[in-house]
Order: structure tokens, then C-alpha cells, then sequence
């Protein structure tokens, strides 16, 4: 499952770093903790978080995460979305809240490991 | 090899490059990506809790053979109690930097998970020095 799968059942608008559309999802992380994700997050996950400071885009891409997903409408701010385009990953904004977000990834994520 | 880098107290929008060139110079030299990874995490909270609590600090790596060792080195408030610090949880971090996601006292367990030694020395009101080694061959 690449990034772009996720956009239609997550509701997803792309804010930013569109060029890395194609990255492989390996899973999802849901925190606002930077540390958090830091010490937890794995190479390859979608982060959804409600954090859209330029900051996300350091822990994003020292992690080798896949996209960020900014959770009730938020959109990245001037030095996130910047980040974004400069790392190539991407930043998008869903409607959703963090729990609908993550229970529909952790769906898609199940799906996709029963497949024969 | 030695790299020296410079980091601004209170600077929010540098914190994370000195740690992403440090990604990048382990990567060129075909390090293990399990160790950079580790070293990472370590070198970005280090760097994090300068930018948050410091006026400014002085990141020095050395890069050998088989071994990164790292030292940050502050100038600002110190640490009182360097074993209550360590505990996961605790934080002196201002409200401000808490809202942007920052302190939840999760910083200093990070680095010791993710390095082999880490040594911190601290004077109240003067600055925290914080080494860690990482060795590549595990």
C-alpha cells in the first residue's frame, strides 16, 4: 500500500511534498508527543497527529516516515509545508479526528496483511 | 573524522539539522541503519533540549572506526538533580514549548535507550555537558 491508497478513505487534502506520493506505508503512529514519535515511531509509517509545525517535519524526516496526516482540518504552517516540499513528504489534512483517522488506517493497514 | 556544530537557545525552526547532517555523514560512510537510527533519536533530543532549556550549546561528534561519540555541551540553567531528570515523566519545560509537543519528559530516556554510554555533567546556572557513545558493531 502506497501513500496515495490512503487519500479517498481518510478523507485526505495534500497540502505538501506531493513528489512523495509513492512511498511505501509500513504503519501508522498517532501522537502529539515529538518525543514520543521520536522514540517510537518506525521508518515508513504515517504519522497522524494535530501538531503542524515545522518541527513535525524534522522528527518526520530523521524517522524516514512516509506522510504526515494533521487531523480536524489542520493545514501545515509556512515552515512545515516548506519542510515538506524540501524532504518530499507528504503533508496532508483530513477532516477526521486522530481516532477515526487512525481506526480507518489500522482497517486499510489489516486488509492489506489478509490478502492471499 | 570530527564535525562541530553551532545551536541556538530558543531557535525552534533550526532544531534538528545539526542531528539530520550527522544522518546524513553516517549514511555516506555505509554505518548500519539500525545504529543510525539509535544515534539519531539520541542526538535529536539532545539537541531539542538545548534549543528548549539552554541560551545556546556547541554539538561536537566524532566519528571512528567503529564508535560516535557525541558531546553537547550548553550554556544556561543546568541540571539540579540529574537522576530526577532522568526519570520519564519529568520536565522543566515551559508551557510553550509543552504546546508544540515538546517536553513530556520523554528527551533523556530517549538518549539513554538509544546509546551505549551517555554521561552528563551539570553546574546549576552555568550549562549541562552530555556525552554519549554509540558503537557501530552492537
Amino acid at each position: 500500500m502506497n501513500v496515495k491508497e490512503i487519500i479517498g478513505p481518510l478523507e485526505l487534502t495534500a497540502c505538501s511534498g506531493q513528489q512523495g506520493m509513492d512511498k511505501e506505508v509500513t504503519g501508522g503512529y498517532t501522537s502529539d508527543l515529538l518525543s514520543d514519535v521520536m522514540g517510537h515511531a518506525r521508518e515508513g509509517q504515517v504519522w497522524i497527529t494535530l501538531q503542524a509545525h515545522g518541527n513535525v517535519m524534522a522528527v518526520a524526516s530523521l524517522k524516514e516516515l512516509a506522510a504526515v496526516v494533521l487531523v480536524k482540518g489542520r493545514r501545515p504552517d509556512e515552515e512545515a509545508a516548506a519542510a515538506s516540499d524540501r524532504e518530499g513528504i507528504p503533508v496532508f489534512s483530513t477532516p477526521l479526528g486522530a481516532f477515526e483517522a487512525s481506526g480507518i488506517l489500522h482497517g486499510l493497514l489489516n486488509a492489506r496483511d489478509k490478502k492471499p | 573524522m570530527e564535525f562541530n556544530y553551532h545551536i541556538e537557545g530558543g531557535d525552534f525552526s533550526r532544531a534538528g539539522s545539526a542531528s539530520s547532517e550527522i544522518k546524513k555523514i553516517l549514511k555516506q560512510l555505509n554505518v548500519d541503519s539500525r545504529v543510525i537510527k539509535r544515534v539519531v533519536v539520541a542526538l535529536y533530543e539532545a539537541e531539542v533540549n538545548v534549543v528548549a532549556h539552554a541560551r545556546e550549546g556547541e554539538m561536537r561528534v566524532m566519528i571512528g572506526v567503529d564508535v560516535i561519540e557525541a558531546t553537547i555541551a550548553d550554556k544556561g540553567p543546568g541540571i539540579p538533580d540529574i537522576a530526577l531528570a532522568m526519570q520519564e515523566g519529568y520536565s522543566t519545560a515551559s508551557p510553550r514549548v509543552r504546546e508544540m509537543g515538546f517536553g513530556a519528559g520523554m528527551g533523556l530516556p530517549n538518549i539513554k535507550k538509544n546509546c551505549d554510554r551517555l554521561d552528563i555533567e551539570s553546574v546549576v546556572n552555568a550549562g549541562t555537558t552530555v556525552k554519549m557513545t554509540t558503537f557501530f558493531t552492537g
